[in-house]
């Protein structure tokens, strides 16, 4: 039942929110912080008290949470949720994420408050449906339906580009992707669900049911263009580099709590459905796809890299570094070492601190300087106090330096991936070396170099200090002690592997950090 | 006795239609006609529970009355209801005579629920002649305004062509086989084979009846028509009227399975890929709303002719939710339309502009607009997703994947329309203008049934099992 509340407490926050709007400006900020604080609560209340290091009997899944419900009985469609380390993880940090949002919009949206923070908290809400659906449906379901608050979002509150209407063709351009690989996804989905009927007789849409069909009675051929499906509308999410299209658009014109949301959550739902749905169902096609996989991670690492050096606008810049480490993170999946697919565990929750914190400071810059074009900038260090430190300490978390929780996910995935890729491993790792240069190069245009102008801008207020600060601690703790992470998503981590390596044994021998 | 009983819908609702044409000859009064047909059709309506006891009956060689007449019976006196009350608050203000737009209602209502039970040639003319005549009235009932008339003479002239094309070809049949009925066609065709006079007449039969339904070649007509005419009546063409045409053909190639020999069965599919990208593609820079459903509702026929083309395994199933769907949705955005159009005389309000930043005069009524055209693109939580759903898996049960693609690509191209109209609606106004519903929209009839429409389709969206059963239960009888 837990299960439940967690889905509904942000919509149901949502629809107060919108509707206390009449009550003036503050109380949908305040019930919508509530709201997320009370999740977040939940959502740790939760970790606390379960035990996630179990490992279930070879095969089986093992759900610490699990709530069911029929649906749809003609299809045998369920309301089927289930928690385990893998999606405790993610809806935390939705959570987290989500009290972020609230609080960095704080200021700056000032127009149709209420409506804002409906759509904001829909999209929490259809996130952690995704993550805790088990259902194909019902994942399916929630995997589209947030889009559209997440549409509303850029398209009312975005900034407007250099020309009229870009908010509008970003939000088009975002929704139209999505909703199409969605659509091959749905496809691919209802493939699977007849031949489970043609083997059985009967529908389902269940997960152990369909992971039983697609090992046991799909033809290789089959499998492979089922397993396409669910990689391109996760790929596209993801997003990986040939399908890219829509990610520097949407974030550029997002406003700071979509970027956040859109960077720290929704990017990965993709990798969270490769782990959770594209591996374990299709194990044979995904080890086949590997070598193509690595191929397109390693093209995004060096194609977000290079254009994130070239870039002038200071959301677009971070905006191709989430390409880059996205890269990161998909050849880390389909090596499918257990080390390794920690290391994208830890990288996901990283990035998501690193990015979002990288995020709501160029808001930040916004709101005092009214541009994010990097060459207007320059010589901010000695104007405002607070943000550049905070700033250097979030770009040195991107760069992946020792001590942050970005540099443990990238070490743990590389490691990892030696064993079976030595090569890709070292192509990736030049990766580094790019990085630290568009890393450097926000520094040394924002902060650096000859000032503008001479007058203080506006200091850090103690609401985006603690905010700050508390984002900052987060990712050196995880980077210092990623312990209780690795040991929560490890149960599921290590189902993963054994799936992805039930026909062969590892070439290596596994070793242990 | 049983078959009074079985025709009692289609009784009642002539019934109806007398009793308001002798009303109007006694006293013109506008509420009350509108009162006496809503509750007409109401009766009707429930009268369809009698019927339902009754069947499956065949009542005359010429009408049947089954599981499947039910169900387009219920479609079209709700749309029709729905048509009744947007009507209602269309023409409140309009000059001229307002009370015969409800005869005119009504009889192609009878129409439609005649077309619906035809299980013969002959009764299928006669009752698709009923449904179209009068909407040649509806379509050009504003007559002062131009685009209305050249939109009923449009579409008299050409309706005519098509009913002319439609005879032709069951003269054709019937010189072939010797049969009318459906059953005996199905059965002449089986042993016939492929011959080039049947084939012909086979072709003409669906130039007709997918003129009806707007399927490609044969599509001209409908935006231009759509834009002009006044908005009630376009909601009954647009809902009504294809209804009874999709079901009617539904039943034709049921109870003549051999109608889909290869030739013509590959025409099918080709028309419906066509159909669905072209509508899709056709929609995208439209800056009229009414015309912009036009060419949406032409590719909406173009999936449901994909659960036609297949018609082996969910196909009736999938047709008859996806009609469903379409109906409430097709209602809801055009009922919007009808009421931000109502207060007014003159053209209707249909243009995009008019509806810029409608969300901060009307939010309510927004909401309706987008949660419809939400369905229409077919996202989830709203009823049309599960329409989409169901097409998608008839296509990839069937494993026609070059139609699942079509399907994917139309829904991808859509959202482009689908979206634009949503977001015009949120964005503020600058020199806004001012074509706005009356204030007290809500509390009249028409508010209240679009506010129903919308309820209804987050609501089957939601929790989608009753409209499942329910339709299973009328495709089993």
């Amino acid at each position: 039942m837990i299960l439940v509340c967690l889905i509904l407490i942000p919509f149901i926050g949502g629809l107060l929110c919108w509707q206390a709007e009449r009550f003036g400006e503050q109380p949908p900020r305040w019930i919508a912080l509530g709201t997320m604080l009370l999740e977040l609560a939940l959502v740790l209340g939760v970790w606390w008290h379960g035990d996630y290091g179990l490992n279930a009997a070879q095969g089986a899944a093992d759900w610490a949470l699990e709530w069911r419900a029929a649906w749809i009985p003609r299809f045998g469609i369920e309301v089927h949720l289930a928690l385990d380390g893998l999606s405790l993880i993610m809806i935390a940090l939705t959570g987290l994420l989500g009290v972020l949002a609230v609080v960095c919009s704080w200021h700056e949206i000032s127009r149709r408050i209420g409506f804002f923070h409906l759509n904001l908290l829909w999209i929490l809400g259809g996130v952690v449906g995704v993550f805790l659906a088990i259902d194909l449906f019902l994942f399916f379901f929630f995997w589209e339906m947030m889009l559209v608050p997440m549409y509303f979002l850029i398209a009312l509150w975005g900034h407007s580009g250099s020309t009229g209407n870009t908010r509008i063709q970003a939000a088009t351009k975002f929704f139209i992707y999505t909703q199409a690989s969605g659509l091959l996804m749905l496809v691919a989905i209802l493939g699977l669900v007849f031949a489970h009927y043609a083997a059985t007789g009967e529908y389902s849409f269940s997960y152990e049911a369909l992971r039983h069909t697609a090992q046991n009675e799909l033809s290789p051929q089959m499998a492979w263009w089922l397993m396409l499906g669910f990689f391109i509308a996760f790929a596209v999410k993801m997003p990986v580099v040939p399908l890219h299209g829509w990610l520097p658009d949407a974030h550029a014109q997002a406003p700071t709590a979509g970027s956040v949301d859109l960077a720290g959550i929704l990017l990965k739902t993709a990798a969270y459905g490769m782990l959770r749905f594209a591996l374990p169902l299709f194990p044979e096609a995904s080890q086949a796809f590997a070598p193509v996989a690595m191929g397109l991670g390693i093209l995004g690492i060096f194609y977000g890299a290079i254009l994130a050096c070239g870039q002038h606008d200071l959301k677009r810049l971070v905006a191709y570094s989430s390409i880059s480490h996205m890269g990161f993170v998909l050849i880390g999946i389909y090596s499918g070492t257990e080390l390794a697919l920690q290391g994208v565990v830890v990288l996901m929750v990283a990035h998501a601190f690193s990015a979002s914190g990288l995020f709501i400071i160029s808001g930040q810059l916004y709101e005092r300087l009214h541009t994010r074009d990097m060459r207007l900038m320059g010589g901010l260090w000695g104007r405002i106090k607070g943000l550049p430190g905070i700033a250097l300490c979030f770009v040195a978390a991107s760069m992946g330096i020792p001590g942050t929780a970005n540099f443990v996910g990238e070490f743990l995935v590389l490691f990892g991936t030696f064993g079976t890729w030595p090569w890709v491993v070292v192509v990736a790792s030049s990766g580094f070396v790019l990085a630290a240069i568009y890393s450097l190069f926000i520094m040394q245009r924002v902060y650096f170099g000859p000032a503008k102008e001479d007058t203080p801008l506006g200091g850090l207020d103690g609401r985006e200090i603690v905010m700050m600060l508390g984002l900052l601690v987060l990712v050196l703790w995880v980077g210092l002690y990623p312990g209780p992470l690795l040991d929560t998503s490890e149960a599921a981590m290590q189902n993963v592997e054994r799936i992805m390596t039930l026909e062969e044994t590892p070439a290596m021998p596994e070793e242990t950090p | 006795m049983t078959s009074l009983l079985a025709l009692s819908p289609l009784i009642l609702v002539c019934a109806t239609a007398i009793v308001v044409m002798l009303t109007i000859a006694w006293r013109r009064h506008h509420d009350l006609t509108a009162t006496l047909t809503v509750v007409g059709l109401n009766l009707a309506l429930a009268a369809q529970l009698l019927a339902w006891w009754q069947a499956p009956l065949d009542v005359t060689p010429l009408i049947t009355v089954d599981g499947l007449s039910i169900f387009g019976g219920v479609l079209i006196l709700i749309a029709t209801l729905a048509c009744a009350t947007l009507g209602h608050a269309y023409l409140e203000g309009a000059r001229g005579p307002r009370e015969e737009y409800y005869l005119l209602l009504l009889c192609a209502a009878a129409g439609g629920i005649a077309l619906v039970s035809s299980r013969h040639l002959a009764s299928l003319f006669f009752s698709l002649e009923l449904l179209s005549m009068p909407l040649y009235g509806m379509l050009a009932y504003t007559y002062r305004e131009r685009g209305a008339l050249e939109a009923g003479v449009k579409y008299m002239v050409l309706s005519a062509a098509a009913s002319a094309f439609l005879l032709f070809g069951m003269a054709l049949l019937y010189a072939r086989t010797g049969h009318l009925d459906f059953a005996g066609l199905g059965g002449a065709l089986a042993s016939a084979g492929g011959d080039g006079w049947l084939l012909a007449g086979m072709g003409m039969m669906l130039i007709g009846l997918g003129f009806k339904l707007s399927i490609v070649p044969f599509h001209l007509w409908t935006p231009d028509v759509y834009e002009g005419s006044p908005a009630p009546a376009a909601t009954f063409l647009a809902s009504a009227s294809k209804v009874a045409v999709l079901v009617v053909l539904l039943r034709l190639l049921q109870s003549a399975p051999a109608i889909q020999d290869a030739w013509f069965h590959s025409l099918l599919a080709v028309l419906a890929f066509v159909t669905m990208l072209t509508g899709n593609l056709l929609a995208l820079m439209q800056q009229d709303l009414k015309r912009l459903l036009g060419y949406s509702s032409i590719a909406h026929f173009g999936y449901l002719l994909v659960a036609l083309v297949i018609n082996e395994g969910m196909a009736v199933e999938t047709a008859s939710i996806y009609l469903v769907t379409y109906v409430l949705t097709t209602l809801g955005a055009f009922g919007v339309v009808t009421l931000l159009s109502s207060p007014y005389g003159g053209a209707d309000a249909s243009r995009l502009h008019h509806y810029r930043g409608l969300f901060w005069r009307r939010p309510y009524l927004t909401a309706v607009l987008t949660v419809m055209m939400l369905s229409l693109a077919g996202i989830p939580l709203t009823a049309g997703f599960i329409g989409k759903f169901y097409i998608v898996a008839v296509g990839v049960e069937a494993s026609r994947w070059w139609l699942v693609g079509a399907v994917v690509a139309g829904s991808a191209i859509g959202l482009y329309y689908y979206l634009r109209v949503m977001v015009t609606l949120f964005l503020p106004e600058p020199g806004m203008q001012r074509r706005d519903a009356t204030t007290d929209w809500a509390q009249r009839a028409g508010g209240v049934v679009v506010l129903a429409l919308a309820a209804l389709v987050v609501l089957l969206g939601v929790y989608p099992a009753p409209m499942i059963d329910w339709v299973r239960l009328m495709a089993a009888t």
